[in-house]
């Protein structure tokens, strides 16, 4: 069970020393129980308090990372149920299966699809983090076939091993040794075996079970058997499971402290239809999955699922900023106009996508005012005439415009004389008050 | 250890609410449990997808959302028809665009005409919408809820800037109605207050906070919605007993992902698919977030939707 800060602070050699950064033991205690801290910075601490603050002061979901080196994905560590408490920690991450009954080619083809799906969105890299391969055939030889060409042809992409036979599990994972692949997994009928090839090889377990109760005692057996970093399935594959035990078990892991489920979920959302996938992935995503698998990863597919995640682990106390630069929606020319607005990315999104639906040629001058939107940063002093003046003349785009006019917001009409007297030579437009106005103003400018 | 399912029980209720009337009628709401969870309590419907149509032939919907009603939304009658009989609509939203004053500008009794052709076709539930037009919008709802009395439907939208006369056209001629308020969940609360102030009967009205598509602030509507439910769950604020709206298919089919074609983003892949995926898969986060009452454009896209609540329930 956690601890509360008072007891945490029986526990503490009470020095006040300050060399885990905090003026007092109190302070330190504090935010161990909020989990803002980690015992380790305390160097005084004795052996008999490390392992009764051990258990209350490690993450309620335990952290787990799977692969290595800059395509490593981040598992755990969750401290909440609804993403406006506080930001969701690591974004679930997108394995796609790949059988081992397919042919060479047909795995080539895969692991390509896989490789060359990193899209750029808002300033982020996202991907399909991870290959699952999955023992379809029940063949050892082949099954190691298939590891052996994915470890050649994707050595940086990390993998999910599914194979519920030990030898077959052996012998792949040492394909992966350093790489912290999964291996999926740990049944009630294997869980010893795979538990001991798990803790040889390092590798991370994926435990599947019939249910939670079943999920919950077969993690405690597997972690008495020395294996600390697991990922769970309580065998959900309905939607309706999917939530309902996702659910449960981030409540359980965060609420009642429950150890046997602070784990990762992996959830496979395979489908026949690859939409219906989607959905069922979508699912996941929203609710508490870690890991979807899904069976295939069209480019339509993976933006939607890309998107989506990035849009339920966005900080909610974080506004997402888009970089100020000129943007040139269209392919505008000199004389196209010219109109400026905030980085707040909703703003952005907004305003340049009406500037598109007018089909106008136009350029989208777009100004850091640290995410907020236009009235905010109006009010907040961010948007204000002498800023947005140095911002126009820095620009540069005196050079690539015939004219000197500025279409403004027409939130902040108010702000038109004085970038007037600010920016020499330039004349203010107000535009209209909202977005949607944008088709209309343009259109009616460039008839 | 054992596990005991930490299950959680809740002192508020969603507001059931009956849309339409004899066979066609249609219910939703009425839960008391967050979305889908029926372990801890009751789920007594399922969410309701309407399908939207308009008064004016959709010239401002991409061509991808066009295609699949291109042989009958020249005419309000026989698409809400198409709806309800080929593709098994359970209801229909006619948002009377053409309306807009910087559209055909339509006039009310133009408006109400529509909607008595259409309700005369099609035996299953009708929500009305104007063009979003705040001031147009009054006379245009006056005359559409008049035109439909008595029938059952969903008035929308009261806004701030109109909701007494819209309500009032509501409360006259029996209608429910959908109070819209622009991603706030106090703003929410308020509108709901101002309408019941009136004499509304809150267990009529339908809260829409505002959708967003995916990508364009989805995480927004998603979150005041989770809070809109918590509050009427755990704190049993009737104020937001009301179940919600996502206006979907108006807010995605206007985006670039919706629309750009595969040639000119190669990345985004097949432009039909990812605008239906698209579609659908902001539908499907919105009923995780709480949404009772779907107004989807697809039909692909609404089926899928209808393929993953039979999964849900």
């Amino acid at each position: 069970m956690a601890l509360s800060g008072v007891e945490i602070f029986k526990l503490l050699p009470k020095t006040n020393c300050k060399k885990c950064g905090y003026p007092t033991c109190l302070a330190f205690a504090m935010k161990l129980a909020q989990r803002q801290a980690s015992l380790d910075q305390c160097p005084d601490v004795s052996e008999e308090a490390k392992k009764k603050l051990g258990e209350a002061s490690a993450p309620p979901i335990r952290s787990i990372t799977l692969g290595s080196g800059g395509s490593a994905v981040k598992m755990g560590e969750e401290t909440v149920l609804f993403r406006h408490d506080k930001k969701f920690v690591n974004p679930c991450a997108l394995a796609v299966e790949i059988k081992d009954t397919l042919s060479e080619g047909e795995i080539t083809k895969k692991v390509d699809e896989v490789l060359a799906s990193e899209i750029d969105r808002v300033g982020q890299k996202l991907r399909v983090n991870a290959i699952a391969l999955t023992n379809a055939s029940g063949d050892k030889g082949k099954f190691e076939a298939a590891a052996k060409l994915i470890a050649s042809k994707a050595p940086n992409v990390p993998v999910i091993l599914s194979t519920t036979d030990p030898a077959s599990a052996e012998a792949t994972v040492k394909l992966f040794a350093g790489k912290n692949p999964i291996i999926y997994g740990a049944n009630a009928g294997n869980a010893e075996a795979m538990a001991n090839i798990a803790k040889a090889e390092k590798a991370i377990l994926g435990v599947v079970a019939n249910g939670l109760d079943e999920l919950s005692t077969l993690t405690e057996k597997i972690k008495s058997l020395g294996v600390e970093d697991m990922v769970i399935d309580s065998g959900a594959k309905k939607a309706k499971e999917i939530i309902e035990n996702n659910t449960m078990i981030r409540r359980a892991a965060l609420k009642k402290s429950f150890k046997p489920l602070g784990y990762p979920v992996i959830n496979f959302t395979q489908r026949e239809d690859s939409l219906h996938e989607a959905l069922i992935a979508s699912v996941g995503i929203a609710k508490y999955a870690s890991i979807v698998v899904v069976s295939s990863v069209e480019r339509w597919k993976n933006l939607a699922l890309f998107t989506l995640r990035q849009n339920i682990y966005t900080d909610p106390q974080v506004p997402m900023q888009v970089e100020q630069k000129i943007y040139n929606l269209g392919e505008p020319k000199a004389e196209s106009p010219l109109m400026i607005t905030t980085n707040f990315s909703l703003t952005y999104f907004i305003v340049s996508g009406e500037i598109e639906n007018s089909k106008v040629p136009a350029r989208l001058a777009v100004m850091d005012c640290e995410g907020l939107s236009v009235l905010t940063a109006w009010a907040a002093g961010k948007f204000t005439a002498s800023k947005i003046a140095t911002f126009i003349k820095e620009s540069g785009i005196e050079n690539e415009v015939k004219h000197r006019e500025l279409i403004i917001p027409g939130y902040v009409a108010i702000l038109s004389g004085a970038i007037e007297e600010k920016l020499e030579g330039w004349k203010v437009t107000v535009g209209p008050r909202e977005a949607n106005g944008l088709p209309a103003f343009l259109k009616a400018k460039t008839a | 250890m054992a596990f005991t399912a930490p299950k959680e029980t809740y002192s508020g209720k969603v507001y059931n609410l009956t849309i339409g009337t004899g066979s066609g009628a249609a219910n939703f709401g009425g839960e008391n449990v967050l979305p889908f969870l029926s372990c801890e309590g009751e789920c007594p419907n399922k969410p309701l997808i309407a399908y939207e149509i308009q008064d004016v032939p959709p010239s401002d919907w991409p061509e991808n959302v066009q295609k699949p009603f291109s042989s009958v939304s020249g005419d309000p009658v026989t698409w809400a028809k198409f709806c309800q009989d080929t593709l098994k609509a359970k209801a229909i939203a006619l948002r009377l665009i053409g309306t807009h004053p910087d559209r055909e500008n339509r006039s009310p009794e133009d408006a109400a005409k529509t909607v008595k052709e259409v309700l005369a076709a099609i035996n299953i539930p009708l929500i009305i919408l104007g063009s979003n037009h705040a001031e147009k919008d009054a006379p245009v709802l006056i005359a559409a809820a008049e035109a439909a009395k008595d029938k059952n439907c969903i008035l929308g939208k009261a806004q701030e800037a109109n909701y007494k006369t819209i309500a009032a056209a509501a409360m006259a001629n029996n209608h429910k109605l959908i109070a819209m308020s622009e991603l706030d969940i106090n703003l929410s609360k308020q509108l709901n207050i101002l309408i019941t102030q009136m004499g509304f009967d809150k267990e009529r009205l339908i809260t829409d906070p505002m959708c967003s598509a995916l990508g364009y602030g989805l995480e927004y509507t998603y979150s005041v919605m989770e809070r809109i439910r918590l509050a009427a769950l755990t704190q049993n604020d009737l104020t937001m007993h009301p179940p919600l709206l996502a206006d979907v298919g108006m807010y995605v089919w206007k985006i670039k992902e919706t629309q750009a074609p595969e040639s000119d983003v190669p990345l985004w892949g097949n432009a039909e698919e990812r605008g239906i995926a698209w579609e659908a898969s902001t539908a499907t986060a919105l009923l995780m977030a709480g949404a009772e009452l779907l107004i989807m454009r697809h039909p692909k896209a609404a089926e899928a939707v209808e393929k993953v609540i039979e999964e849900l329930v």
